[in-house]
């Protein structure tokens, strides 16, 4: 593998109960990277992401993160990476503080009370510190759920379906995270559905489809794969989340957002 | 293990007695039942009943009352084992660096202390109701050995349940039966006033030994060889508990 690759997979397989989920993924992902893994319901990115993170076992082909591999090193990978599942993984009865208390302790990391404060205050959550997590926005809870991935600072980051179910604030949100942890080296695999999340997002972009990886590339390569576009003067018209980012913004739900709205990226 | 293993079990068993101490109806109601039953027994249908012995009703049944107590207790383990499963936060505790037997550590060990704070609660309420014993320390240290095992062997059970369930009512629903065990033993009424192949299976249940060896000890009464036949009873559930329960724990990761 190159010295620059982050996570590599060749041939994985995996089947429940017969039936071929994934049927040869070949994956590559640089280091520092935003990674986006484009996907319909039942593509199998869930099955994928949980191999990575070593909650499943592939039945053939390799996989490694950060240099390690996914079965023989499982603990080393475990030591470099977060996941961030497709629901939020928080703890219901404890508050957003203990919640990062409790992980930050699990990472057995010196001052853990310093990195929830920090934390807290870097993911707009520190007046509601100390309320019950089960009682947070799906915004905040998802915030909360990223900032708890966050401890420790892993070298590789997961995040399954990270803006399914939130509305267009949270979603916005969550993406300028990803854009921080990216602008910081952190190397983001994240799995998607939505084609604008991706576009919006990633550096490169592989679409999995029935287990197999269809095309991978950057966006600009992909887009050569259909007939070159024809120009055509259409009149331009807000989008109806253009209109209701204009409308709302300003009164986001529980606290300011983390960063302001990312824009179209530029291609580093 | 290793000393993060150690580690990792008491933080993690810190997180779920919070739950336990921000909910503490599940020890109440865990507790409730059980001192119904005391009730029910030693004010309505104790008067009716010869067990044959010295000392009151309550001193001949409370042993399994706290055996139903445990039974009932040990259902929210797999309840929130189950509500761990779900959430995802299960997942992310197997995703860090984490000593992931420590998981299961911590939900066995809260069990254990939110089963004997509820045991303690019914035991204060027999004592109340006029439950006397002039057991030493030794015997009351030998009765905390027992219940202490029978619910660990029991929490492996529930264990095994919470893995498994695939909905909230069947993580709780295999208590049922444990929960009625004891009344087909001789907890409430001696077995030799049952008909022939109920008095067989009373005798013959691990219940039965359990609770003669914990009223003995209680009745400062020698304990006879029931106490190796609870034990041999409550070390082979445990052993199988924890097999199964390990095995359908690697089986999720397959």
């Amino acid at each position: 593998m190159s010295a620059g690759a982050a996570v590599v997979t060749r041939g994985i397989e995996k089947s429940f109960k017969g039936v071929p989920v994934l049927r040869g993924v070949d994956l590559d992902v640089d280091a520092g990277s935003i990674f986006a893994l484009l996907g319909s319901n039942g593509a199998g990115k869930t099955t994928l992401v949980r191999i990575l993170s070593t909650l499943l076992k592939a039945d053939a082909g390799t996989a490694e993160v950060n240099g390690a591999d996914v079965a023989s090193r499982s603990a080393e990978v475990r030591e470099s990476i977060s996941l961030t599942g497709q629901f939020a993984a928080v703890d219901d009865v404890l508050t957003g503080r203990e919640n990062l208390v409790l992980v930050a302790r699990l990472r057995h990391l010196p001052d853990p009370r310093g990195i929830a404060d920090e934390l807290l205050a870097r993911f707009a959550l520190t007046e509601a510190a100390n309320r019950r997590a089960g009682t947070y926005s799906g915004g905040m809870r998802r915030r909360l759920d990223i900032a708890m991935s966050l401890i420790g600072d892993p070298p590789v980051v997961f995040l399954d379906e990270p803006t399914t179910g939130l509305d267009p604030q949270a979603r916005a949100e969550v993406w300028a995270t990803v854009e921080q942890l990216a602008g910081r080296g952190t190397t983001v695999l994240l799995t998607t559905q939505y084609l604008d999340e991706a576009e919006q997002l990633a550096d490169r972009i592989a679409i999995l489809h029935e287990g197999r990886i269809l095309v991978s590339g950057t966006l600009a390569e992909l887009k050569r794969l259909l007939p070159v576009a024809t120009v055509e003067y259409v009149e331009k018209q807000p989008s109806l989340e253009e209109v209701f980012l204009a409308l709302v913004s300003g009164t986001p739900d529980g606290g300011r957002s983390p960063g302001p709205i990312p824009s179209r990226k530029e291609p580093r | 293990m290793s000393i993060h293993a150690l580690g990792d079990a008491r933080v993690l068993t810190g997180r779920s007695l919070r739950h336990i101490v921000r909910s503490p109806d599940t020890i109440i109601t865990t507790a409730v039942t059980p001192v119904a039953l005391l009730l029910l027994f030693v004010y309505v249908l104790g008067g009716a009943i010869r067990t044959g012995e010295h000392g009151s009703y309550i001193d001949y049944m409370l042993p399994g009352i706290l055996l139903i107590t445990i039974a009932s207790g040990i259902a929210y383990t797999a309840y929130r084992l189950f509500l761990d499963l779900q959430s995802g936060i299960f997942d992310r505790f197997q995703s860090m660096p984490v000593a992931r037997s420590s998981v299961l550590w911590a939900h066995v060990l809260t069990s254990l202390a939110a089963n004997l704070a509820s045991v303690a609660i019914v035991i204060g309420v027999a004592l109340l109701m006029g439950f006397r014993t002039g057991a030493s320390l030794a015997a009351w240290l030998a009765v905390a050995g027992i219940l202490i095992l029978f619910t660990t062997a029991l929490t492996w059970l529930a264990v095994i349940a919470g893995l498994s369930a695939k909905t909230v009512d069947g993580a709780s629903a295999f208590s049922y039966p444990l929960i009625l065990l004891p009344f087909i033993s001789s907890a409430f009424v001696p077995t030799r006033s049952m008909p022939g192949p109920v008095a067989w299976f009373a005798e013959h249940q691990p219940v039965t030994s359990i609770v003669d060896s914990i009223r003995a000890l209680f009745a400062q009464q020698p304990v006879h060889d029931d106490i190796w036949v609870a034990l041999g009873w409550l070390v082979a559930i445990l052993v199988l508990a924890y097999g199964f329960a390990i095995a359908s724990y690697r089986r999720r990761l397959g």
